[in-house]
């Protein structure tokens, strides 16, 4: 018996998603960035929606992602994906729209388009990836950085006094008439890659519902920015973020 | 004929964006444009033809809707004035970078600053050279009466389209407030969807079929060398819009010895200044730049022989002249002749200053 016995439709468990592009992505070894778009593509391919989702990047490591999945994309300027999506889904109302963005993206400059979008209960998806620091640039203070947690531009722990407080924005739009559903979630193991995959595809549901805003946060972690190896960042992400930052459903209607 | 209607140019702009089959509105309020948002929520065109109005939670916002709205192929616009736009100002290098057609309508008044809501022409630098980061160029219409201010809503969308760029009305305080007879055109409906994929699909964000590759829009490229060639291919876009689209007006410049150059409202009020002179036995002509970019170099560099003199005649401290003084090349004396903050000349006091510049 040779390999191709075995590579068989009726042998096959898993597959790469076909809205995966072949490009071979450009995040660090251990990012949470991939799986999340992994699971993105997962749903869109699921739910047969390829042709008609409309994708808008940030400004942060997650800019590319673009080249990842094999759907219509917008980039936007840092912060402004919701003001954006607001404008794709009501002149389109017909498409699914989503934006992903990072914490600095989504909880620091474009904290009024993320507000505003949510409290006009805009019918779109947001994906939060919240790492607590600002990947892309170079690992300096995000506004989820934790207390005493050290970035480049935090280099002796954040300060309360001179930094202000962690963010914690998902429980702020959680409050918001607008949103439908806001939930925390992240993807360090396979129970949390799953539970991450079905919350997202709620929210891609919800969007033709007219329901409002679907807001999912997947607490993350950052290697290259913590300056921790993969392992032992999904540990520092459990024993300090989750405490801050505790997963599950906010709002569900 | 056709029936003309009594309003401001700031209402014009709102029918003339309904009537010419716009898509979508996105903005906020500021003085003195205000009436644009107003007018059209008062008209509920979502209800008629289908478009979208809304009111935005800042300028960043709006015209950050306005760039996902364009994206898709819509014809959407905005509309402030100065403190607004210069919120808008990423935006608006986003959306040139990003070659998107759209339209923005800047009713300037004095500044800088909070400034004053009285009118200005004070943002002709940041509408012609810039505003944002970048090498990029808006085109850019002024308008000079109401009638300007309605027909030039369409106008702009094609010319935006056209060259897949953003198009900028840049009107004053006294264009948007005062007003005037407007006939309506034709109407335009519309497009349908299918329409906007025939028009649009090569490059628009419509969902993907399975039969072409996703449409990206985006204004990156990390690589300098594809960034150059990107920058080389704008700037040919530029040229091509610089041949092809200059608008302008004269007034009793067959003979003229003296120019004014002009636009906007002051260019209506230099008419009389034209007249005053010609009574006292003086060649004053007048030319009107219609489009602010692209500017009508050719077109004042062919009087320039006749001449013995230019004067630029604005609404701020002398912007637009250095283009004068740049197609004068120290051929002919260039001066000027401005008032700022909001304070608009009488064509006598214009007048005065030109025979003091002449003399
Ligand atoms: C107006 C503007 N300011 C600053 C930047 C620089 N910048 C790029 S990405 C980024 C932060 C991104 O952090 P985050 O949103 O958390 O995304 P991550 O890389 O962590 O996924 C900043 C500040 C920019 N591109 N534009
Ligand atoms: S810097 Fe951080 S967020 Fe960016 S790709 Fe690397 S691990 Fe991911
Ligand atoms: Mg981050």
């Amino acid at each position: 018996m040779d390999i191709n016995d075995i590579i068989k439709p009726e042998n096959k468990v898993y597959g790469k998603s076909s809205v995966l592009t072949d490009n071979i992505m450009h995040y660090c070894p251990g990012c949470s960035h991939g799986v999340v778009h992994k699971l993105v593509a997962q749903v869109i391919e699921e739910m047969d929606i390829q042709d008609k989702t409309i994708g808008v990047s940030p400004v942060g490591c997650s800019v590319f992602a673009y080249n990842y999945l094999d759907i219509d994309w917008q980039e936007a300027a840092h912060g402004r994906a919701p003001a954006l999506a607001t404008a794709i889904k009501r002149l389109n109302p017909d498409k699914y729209v989503f934006t992903y963005q990072g914490d600095g993206d989504l909880a620091s400059i474009g904290t009024a388009e993320t507000m505003h979008a949510c409290n006009r209960g805009e019918n779109i998806v947001i994906i939060f990836i919240n790492n607590a620091i600002y990947g892309m640039t170079g690992g300096q203070m995000a506004p989820t950085t934790l207390l005493g947690q050290v970035t480049a531009t935090t280099p002796y722990g954040r300060k309360a006094e001179l930094n202000g407080y962690p963010l914690k924005i998902t429980e702020l739009l959680a409050q918001l008439e607008g949103t439908c559903y806001v939930t925390r979630q992240s993807v360090q193991n396979p129970a949390a890659v799953r539970k991450t995959k079905a919350a997202i595809r709620k929210a891609f549901e919800n969007s033709m519902m007219k329901k409002g805003t679907s807001f999912v946060e997947v607490v993350s972690t950052c290697n290259s920015g913590w300056k921790i190896p993969p392992v032992e960042a999904n540990k520092w992400m459990e024993e300090n973020m989750f405490p801050f930052y505790p997963l599950g459903d906010m709002k569900d209607r | 004929m056709a029936e003309k209607v009594l309003m401001k140019g700031n209402e014009a702009i709102a029918y003339a964006a309904i009537n010419c089959g716009a898509d979508g509105y996105f903005g906020y309020p500021i003085t003195p444009q205000s009436e644009v948002m107003e007018t059209l929520m008062k008209e509920k065109p979502w209800e008629s033809t289908g478009m979208v109005v809304l009111q935005a939670e800042s300028e960043t916002a709006s015209i950050n809707m306005v760039y996902g709205g364009a994206a898709c192929g819509k014809k959407v616009m905005t509309s402030s004035s100065s403190p607004g736009i210069s919120l808008m100002c990423e935006g608006l290098t986003y959306l040139a970078g990003a070659e998107l057609p759209c339209l923005v309508v800047n009713v300037m008044r004095g500044g800088p600053g909070l400034g004053t809501i009285q009118p200005s022409q004070g943002d002709y630098f940041q509408a012609t050279k810039g505003g944002g980061h970048g090498d990029y160029r808006l085109i850019v219409l002024a308008p000079a009466s109401v009638q300007d201010m309605y027909d030039f809503v369409d106008e702009a969308f094609e010319l935006a389209f056209k060259y897949r760029n953003p198009a900028l009305i840049l009107a004053d305080g006294v264009i948007g407030q005062m007003m005037e007879k407007v006939e309506f055109r034709p109407k335009k409906a519309r497009r349908t969807d299918e329409e906007v994929r025939q028009q649009c699909d090569s490059w628009a964000t419509l969902g993907k079929p399975k039969t072409r590759e996703r449409n990206v829009i985006t204004s990156l490229a990390l690589d300098p060398v594809v960034m150059e060639n990107f920058n080389i291919k704008l700037q040919k876009k530029y040229a091509d819009i610089e041949a092809n689209e200059v608008r302008y007006s004269t007034y009793k410049t067959e003979d003229a010895e003296h120019l004014i150059v002009a636009f906007g409202c002051m260019s209506r009020i230099c008419e009389n200044v034209v007249d005053m002179a010609r009574e006292n036995g003086i060649k004053l002509g007048l030319l009107r730049p219609i489009t602010l970019f692209p500017f009508p170099k050719k077109q004042i560099d062919a009087l320039v022989p006749q001449l013995k003199s230019i004067m630029s005649v604005e609404l701020n401290a002398g912007q637009m002249v250095e283009d004068v003084q740049l197609v004068a090349a120290g051929r002919v004396p260039v001066g000027f002749y401005g008032r700022q903050g909001g304070v608009v000349p009488n064509p006598d006091e214009i007048y005065e200053a030109f025979l003091k510049f002449i003399k």
